[in-house]
């Protein structure tokens, strides 16, 4: 009997301890991240090693999610009252975190030396109603991944310039029996879709929203999700895309597997690895192509940014944290799965040393980047749009029906 | 020692356990039946009354009935499949030769895993470009190229079902099993010696003992069918074209994706009430099944 109420004394004792504070001021940060596209988690557990020993009393707590799961353990986490200091946020979501307060303004933060100093096309990723959530972090889009090798077997001289064109190209390949199916996309019921949809909506001039109400259903937005329609249903697009997720088209891609493919910067640095891809050395990258008379190349901004949440103690640290993940020193040295936010830094050997033609493709897809529409009912656009565009590749419902209902599904 | 300070001690010994029982269940459920009733948000907004609104909302909206019938289809194909296959892994399990500890230990395993783990597994294995049924089915000419099986309507549902069966199926032998071994050996070895065949001793000498513990399995299963969630989440988040959404999804993209806790609360609300009715059902047979087994 004695011994057991030693036992516990000792484990209220031991309980007890873990919450007297620490003998000396330490900070912890938490900060949520993605496994996926981008910067590794690799590069990002020794970015923060190298922040984390240059300002030893602030410890960072990281934890990475799929890309689908970050905007909802995001507002999860909010929802209950605590959770992160540090969020990683896509282009879609500031209009929502904004509204809701989940992000706090961080505008008088940000100084004209920063200003001055980012590509201004980046800004558009942390920017609401004129004032800033964030710093942008990611500044990425889709460019055409194609295979060299494949190409030159074809007899096929230069890159497509349009989409048109991709077609023609995807057929000779075909015909000459070098693949059964050359193109490879991200089609999954998932944001993956919409941001390759995206692609093509800017190739042919659509409008998302029109004075705050659906537009993609008309014009652009609908020629847009007819030519994937065709490209899915010629044989010419790999029909397995519709379950594919950006990964899933880098695998299929390093695999020797496909002609073109449609990806974010990251996949040039991988696939160009002898030691998970075959295709190292044979990887080319142009901007997305255009559309005769609408555009000369296309582009989506996908890009991602890191902001301070309202809830967290200790927002003065987490912005400390955020200025060095984003600074053009942390960022030159990580060149090589995500490309600066910092003008300068593509004039940068240190940065293009090795990857001069992705530096060269960056500039002309990163100028052209497209958004996605800015409202705080995005999700529920996106999942409906998802929907479209998943009956209308599966011979379900046309596309013009299909976007039709989704722009009365927008909640717009 | 009278009866009522029996009664009352154990209503006091139970005091703390229904104190806490109240506070994680009870008054989470009050709460949600508070928040179905107004337009709240997830974030932000508490929201205002809006009687009935939600509730009218979702019961005509689309999206319910077909989730509904995609959830009923699920649970009745996949709880079918779990309890024959349970039923005849037990029988098979139940014989006598070697080895047979090292199977039931083996047999185990998929019902062990976590679901995320078995649903990330399947994936795999079901995977358009390296996937090994495709493999398998190629190498056995049973079909000429490999496919897409969660990316067609008409096979992800049942390739779900499949994974499913497969992680669940052992919960079902695991009871039949224990429910076998309560069979007196000599009524067996007399159906054997009055000529009975192999079917009509399993139908009217072993059956009769399976029938209660396998109704408990049922409910079980079905209950969790019914408001299965993660297994789709992982390998298909409800497409292709929503061909796969259960309505815990639908419930999940409602009150957390679009962060609309009020309907998302009502959603929540009609899913639970229907879970009720089938586990309400199922007690009055099970009640039914053990009192005419007695």
């Amino acid at each position: 009997m004695l011994k057991s109420i030693g036992k516990t004394l000792l484990g209220a004792v031991f309980v007890g301890g873990l919450f007297v504070p620490h003998a000396f001021a330490e900070t912890t940060l938490n900060a949520l991240f993605m496994a996926q596209a981008a910067y590794s988690e690799a590069d990002v557990r020794s970015m923060t090693e190298a922040f984390t020993k240059a300002n030893p009393d602030i410890k960072v707590n990281l934890e990475f999610v799929p890309y689908e799961g970050l905007h909802d353990k995001t507002v999860l986490a909010q929802g209950s009252g605590g959770g992160y200091d540090v969020v990683l946020f896509d282009v879609i979501w500031p209009a929502e975190y904004a509204t809701n307060k989940v992000l706090v303004d961080v505008s008088s933060k940000i100084t004209d030396d920063m200003k001055k100093g980012v590509l201004p096309g980046a800004w558009t990723t942390v920017q609401y109603d004129g004032k800033y959530y964030g710093m942008p972090w990611i500044l990425d889009t889709k460019y055409l991944f194609y295979n060299k090798e494949i190409l030159e077997k074809a007899g096929i001289k230069a890159p497509p310039k349009t989409w048109e064109e991709l077609g023609q190209q995807a057929k000779i390949i075909q015909d000459k029996g070098l693949l059964k199916t050359p193109i490879a996309w991200s089609w999954a019921q998932a944001e993956a879709v919409i941001c390759d949809y995206t692609t093509l909506v800017s190739a042919y001039g659509g409008d998302f929203l029109k004075d705050g109400k659906p537009d993609f259903q008309n014009g652009g937005g609908a020629a847009a999700l007819k030519y994937m329609v065709d490209s899915y249903k010629s044989g010419l697009t790999n029909p397995n895309s519709k379950e594919f997720l950006e990964e899933d088209v880098r695998k299929v891609f390093e695999n020797g597997d496909a002609a073109f493919a449609l990806n974010w910067t990251y996949m040039y640095n991988m696939a160009n690895d002898p030691k998970d891809s075959k295709v190292a050395g044979k990887v080319g990258v142009v901007p997305a192509p255009g559309v005769a008379g609408s555009s000369e190349v296309s582009a989506v901004n996908g890009s991602m940014g890191l902001g301070v949440t309202a809830v967290s103690k200790h927002p003065d640290e987490a912005w400390k944290y955020i200025e060095f993940m984003t600074s053009q020193a942390t960022q030159n040295q990580y060149a090589k799965l995500s490309l600066p936010i910092w003008a300068s830094s593509y004039d940068d050997p240190a940065v293009t040393k090795g990857q001069e033609e992705l530096i060269a493709t960056a500039k002309l897809g990163l100028a052209a980047m497209y958004p996605r529409p800015t409202t705080p009912k995005y999700q529920q656009l996106s999942t409906a749009l998802q929907q479209a565009i998943q009956e209308s590749l599966l011979g379900q419902a046309t596309p013009e029906d299909a976007l039709k209902t989704a722009a009365e599904n927008s909640g717009l | 020692m009278s009866g009522t300070w029996m009664t009352t001690r154990a209503w006091l010994l139970m005091l703390p356990l229904l104190a806490i029982m109240v506070a994680v269940i009870g008054w989470p459920l009050v709460d949600t039946v508070r928040l179905s009733f107004t337009d709240a948000q997830l974030v932000g907004t508490a929201g205002n009354y809006v009687g009935f609104d939600n509730y009218t909302k979702m019961l005509t909206s689309s999206n319910f009935t077909r989730t509904l019938s995609t959830t009923t289809w699920f649970a009745v194909v996949s709880v079918a499949a779990e309890m024959v296959l349970g039923v005849l892994a037990a029988l098979l399990l139940n014989q006598e030769f070697r080895g047979r500890a090292v199977l039931r230990g083996l047999m185990i395993l998929p019902w062990a895993l976590p679901t995320v783990v078995n649903a990330t597994l399947w994936r795999l294995i079901y995977n358009p470009e390296y996937g090994a049924l495709n493999a398998a089915l190629t190498q056995l000419h049973l079909i000429d190229d490999y496919r897409s099986w969660l990316g067609e309507p008409g096979t992800a549902l049942a390739a779900l079902i499949v994974a499913d069966c497969w992680k669940n199926f052992p919960l079902v032998a695991l009871i039949a099993l224990a429910a076998l071994q309560a069979v007196p050996r000599d009524i067996t070895a007399a159906a054997l010696v009055d000529g009975a065949g192999p079917f009509n001793r399993f139908r009217f000498v072993i059956l009769p003992y399976l029938a209660g513990p396998l109704m408990v399995a049922l409910v079980l299963r079905t209950i969790e069918a019914f408001k299965v969630f993660d297994i789709i989440w992982v390998m298909t988040r409800g497409g292709p074209a929503n061909s796969t959404r259960s309505l815990s999804i639908l419930v999940y993209q409602e009150a957390f994706s679009f962060q609309r806790a009020g309907s998302g609360a009502s959603l929540a609300l009609i899913v639970t009430l229907l879970v009720t009715v089938l586990a309400v059902a199922y007690a009055t047979l099970v009640r039914k099944t053990a009192g005419s087994a007695t």
